[in-house]
């Protein structure tokens, strides 16, 4: 794809800032619209215009499928395993008041936990998805 | 005005037999709706179906292309069955939508159940502004906790499906 010039310069400074605004929704959705949902499809649409201008192959040398598969199962054991951590600090499951001293700096914590499961999960899904379509034919 | 642009677009998805129009104007479609949505005052929703539905359902679908055939196969068959079942579906949501409170009234029974609760505790109770956030995170953390579980399920159902770890089918998946 050597003759995609334009498309790959401004590929090449897009990227980083779309990536940029995944995390910044990603942590910043606290105060303003998203979470982890959002980041996670945003940073995973980043990524997957990423292997679109640069080909296949440089995007599994970038992300190889087996660690982006690790990575989903992560962030949704990250989820569930805030719910046991509350659980054995005698609280409910995903009661997250039980995970600090103060209630509310819990909540901070366990939301702020589960947002960052939601979305590495989100993210690794979709790129996942995208490696299996594509990988299979002439895209 | 957005609506009306939904219709066109809608209807001009219905008409169009070339595959690959028809992805583009899927895409046009879910921004309208992501419009429609920051319309509406829901702007975490606004941002989803404009990620989700205009980027990557579109990539994804050009990829199915891609495995498949550009264009439909001219099936010039009147299709009347389908088209009653079609019209009496529309028309029974229509007038479901008249028992519906008005967009905005605050006496509507979704106003008066939980949300004025959250409304009032959230900040106090989670220390977060976004309210949003709060209700998805931590009031509702199973239904979060099993909209992951969905999400994560299908992206197995993909590999499964697929195939993606068994066959590495390097130096084929280029186009020339």
């Amino acid at each position: 794809m050597k003759h995609h010039l334009v498309l790959r310069v401004i590929a090449k400074l897009l990227i980083p800032f779309i990536l940029l605004f995944a995390l910044y929704v990603q942590f910043h959705g606290e105060y303003s619209p998203g979470g982890g949902f959002q980041a996670g499809i945003i940073f995973g649409a980043g990524f997957i215009l990423y292997a679109l201008i640069f080909g296949l192959e440089m995007a599994r040398s970038v992300a190889p499928p087996g660690i982006v598969r690790v990575l989903a199962a992560t962030g949704y054991l990250l989820f569930g395993g805030v719910g046991v951590a509350s659980l054995l600090l005698g609280g409910r499951y995903l009661d997250y008041s039980v995970l600090a001293d103060d209630p509310v700096h819990g909540q901070h914590i366990g939301i702020l936990l589960i947002e960052l499961g939601v979305g590495i999960t989100v993210a690794a899904v979709m790129v996942t998805i995208f490696f299996a379509f594509a990988g299979r034919g002439r895209l | 005005m957005l609506l009306s642009f939904l219709a066109v677009t809608a209807i001009a998805m219905v008409m169009l037999r070339d595959m690959f129009a028809v992805v583009m104007l899927f895409g046009i479609f879910s921004l309208l709706t992501a419009s429609l949505f920051l319309e509406l005052d829901a702007v975490d929703v606004a941002l989803t179906e404009a990620a989700v539905g205009a980027g990557i359902a579109t990539v994804l679908m050009l990829a199915t292309l891609a495995l498949t055939a550009r264009r439909t196969k001219n099936a010039r068959r009147r299709a009347m069955l389908p088209l009653l079942v079609v019209s009496i579906t529309g028309a029974a949501l229509i007038y479901g939508t008249l028992d519906m409170p008005r967009h905005g009234d605050a006496a509507a029974p979704a106003h008066r159940h939980v949300a004025p609760r959250y409304i009032k505790d959230a900040p106090r109770e989670t220390g977060i502004p976004n309210m949003v956030t709060s209700v998805l995170a931590s009031y509702r953390g199973y239904d979060t906790l099993g909209e992951v579980a969905v999400i994560f399920t299908a992206g197995v159902g993909v590999m499964v499906l697929l195939g993606a770890s068994t066959r590495r089918r390097k130096k084929k998946g280029k186009k020339p």
